[in-house]
């Protein structure tokens, strides 16, 4: 089972996740109308063998959207950190 | 020499001791006029087609493991053309043609069984949905019957027809000509028809680079040393991003994610078709072992581990209990996992690329045993030919960017859902 430390409710199973996939992509803005970006935003995926960042929420715990380094040979997770980039407010955990 | 009858009497009065070995081992030459890389079921049959419908024999197909030991091996094998879009029906009917034909054609009794395919319906709408696909396929000229609860009843007597059904069945869409095929057979007569038209396979031979020059693809850097070829074709299923990667192609709309497959000990005949439940992801036949073959949704998240978690198996056996409640006293034999090469849209690249020299035959999802010989026929005509044959013309990689993705389920840009 993969675990995932969340920063807000500590160590919980994946089951309590939802899957996001790549965390690397980056949206482009609302008023780009450039159709091959759009294209290699939707569609194309670098899908290493190894560390992949990606996103996970948890939506059944804190509900929050996390950026999640996992090895995806071996599920080993080296970090997690909350996907909007702020941190943890104290007395959560 | 060739398989018969005969052949196995003969060898049975000398214990089975002086079968030749099926196909060689040999060294790999300097040069080939094509390679394809990976000894999967689409690689081997692309070898094979490329031998048998366009002549060019002097081909090497690389393998890294051994032949078969990819998800060719590790599949459910369910076999059916049960598609409504164009370009998928008439592409996976060819498949069931070549279905039909297999065993003879290799000399290899592939046990291609068309014990037909039912999916279940478990509600009114449902079956109308089921009506619509049956319809599209028949006007691709593919068989679909559509069968009542009655009709299931009499088929699969043993499904929960109880008032304590869960989801209770309504009725079912019925391939006839569907079924399944011993895997393993499916890539050892694959490799020994190639063999004997002179295709060298070579196995323990990873792939880890690409010569380039001007440009163009010219050969391989393997475990075993650089070997050139006018021509290279990419079969390595789940491993597509990885290979492609090192040939240029550093981005591709596919995800790998991991499939699991279970089966339980032998049983006595319980169903004789391919059932597939419609309230839930689940799908079951019965070996001829007696085992009971089972599978269901991918893991959900990137994977290249060949293994899953238990919390899928919990998922997909509670699936099948749903309908078959009396799985719940069977023992679970053995279960594994396969890397999928999940595509954007749930359909299979099969293409020439933009870099000379390189072909691409990729996104198989979790349907890609069935389509073993069609894929096989079709990339080899794409590469002796330098242009699609019009059965997989649609399968090209800028349908994403052109608008015209073939998302059979229409659930969109999401691998892992379709
Ligand atoms: C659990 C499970 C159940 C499935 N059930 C069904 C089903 O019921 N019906 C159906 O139609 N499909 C099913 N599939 C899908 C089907 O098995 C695959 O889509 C299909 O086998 C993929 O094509 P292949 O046989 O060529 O792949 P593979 O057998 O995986 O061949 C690819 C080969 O490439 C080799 N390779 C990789 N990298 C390199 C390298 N660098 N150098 C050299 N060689 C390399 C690998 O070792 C491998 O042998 C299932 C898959 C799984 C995992
Ligand atoms: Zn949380």
């Amino acid at each position: 089972m993969i675990r995932i430390d969340c920063p807000q409710c500590g160590v919980r199973d994946y089951t309590e996740f939802t899957y996001g996939g790549d965390a690397t992509l980056q949206r482009p803005t609302s008023d780009c109308d450039d159709q091959i970006i759009w294209h290699d935003y939707v569609y194309q995926r670098e899908n290493p063998r190894g560390l992949l960042r990606e996103l996970w929420q948890h939506s059944q715990g804190c509900r929050c959207w996390l950026e999640v380094e996992r090895n995806t040979v071996t599920h080993d997770i080296q970090s997690v950190q909350l996907a909007s980039g702020g941190s943890v407010s104290g007395g959560t955990r | 020499m060739s398989y018969s009858a005969f052949s196995v009497f003969r060898h049975a009065l000398t214990g089975n001791r002086h079968w030749p070995r099926a196909w060689r081992d040999p060294e790999p030459k300097k040069h080939y006029q094509a390679i394809i890389v990976g000894g999967g079921g689409h690689g081997l049959a692309t070898a094979y087609y490329l031998a048998k419908e366009h002549g060019i024999t002097n081909v090497a197909v690389l393998e890294k493991g051994y032949l078969g030991g990819g998800n060719v091996g590790r599949n459910t094998t369910i076999i059916r053309s049960n598609y409504m879009l164009d370009g998928n029906g008439p592409f996976y009917e060819l498949g069931m043609k070549l279905w039909e034909k297999m065993s003879l054609d290799l000399n290899y009794n592939v046990m291609f069984s068309s014990r037909g395919v039912i999916n279940l319906a478990h509600s009114k709408a449902q079956f109308d949905a089921f009506a619509r696909r049956g319809n599209s396929m028949r006007l691709n000229g593919i068989d679909a019957e559509l069968l009542t609860r009655e009709q299931v009843r009499e088929q699969v007597p043993h499904l929960d027809f109880s008032e304590h059904a869960r989801f209770p069945i309504f009725g079912g869409l019925c391939q006839p000509r569907g079924g399944t095929a011993r895997h393993d057979a499916v890539a050892w007569g694959y490799a020994r028809a190639a063999d004997q038209l002179g295709v060298d396979l070579i196995q323990n031979c990873e792939v880890n680079g690409f010569i380039r020059e001007e440009g163009a693809i010219v050969g391989v850097q393997t475990s075993r040393g650089e070997i050139r070829a006018d021509k290279i074709g990419l079969a390595v299923a789940g491993n597509t991003s990885v290979v492609a990667a090192k040939a240029g192609l550093e981005r591709l709309p596919i995800e790998s994610h991991v499939l699991q497959a279970f089966v339980t000990e032998a049983y006595k005949p319980f169903v004789d078709t391919v059932v597939t439940f419609g309230a839930g992801h689940f799908y079951i036949s019965q070996s001829d072992k007696g085992g009971l073959v089972f599978g269901g949704d991918l893991d959900g998240y990137n994977s290249y581990a060949q293994r899953g978690g238990m919390y899928v198996a919990e998922d997909v056996i509670t699936a099948g209990l749903a309908i078959f409640p009396q799985l719940g006293r069977l023992k679970l034999l053995r279960n594994w996992g396969g890397v999928m090469d999940m595509s954007m849209d749930g359909s299979p690249i099969i293409c020439k690329t933009e870099t000379p020299g390189l072909y691409l035959n990729a996104g198989w999802c979790y349907g890609g045993f069935k389509a073993t010989p069609a894929s096989g026929w079709c990339f080899a005509h794409t590469i002796a030919r330098d242009e699609p044959h019009p059965l997989n013309a649609a399968y090209t990689l800028d349908r994403f960017s052109r608008g015209y993705a073939i998302d059979e389920k229409g659930v969109g840009a999401v691998p892992g859902h379709h």
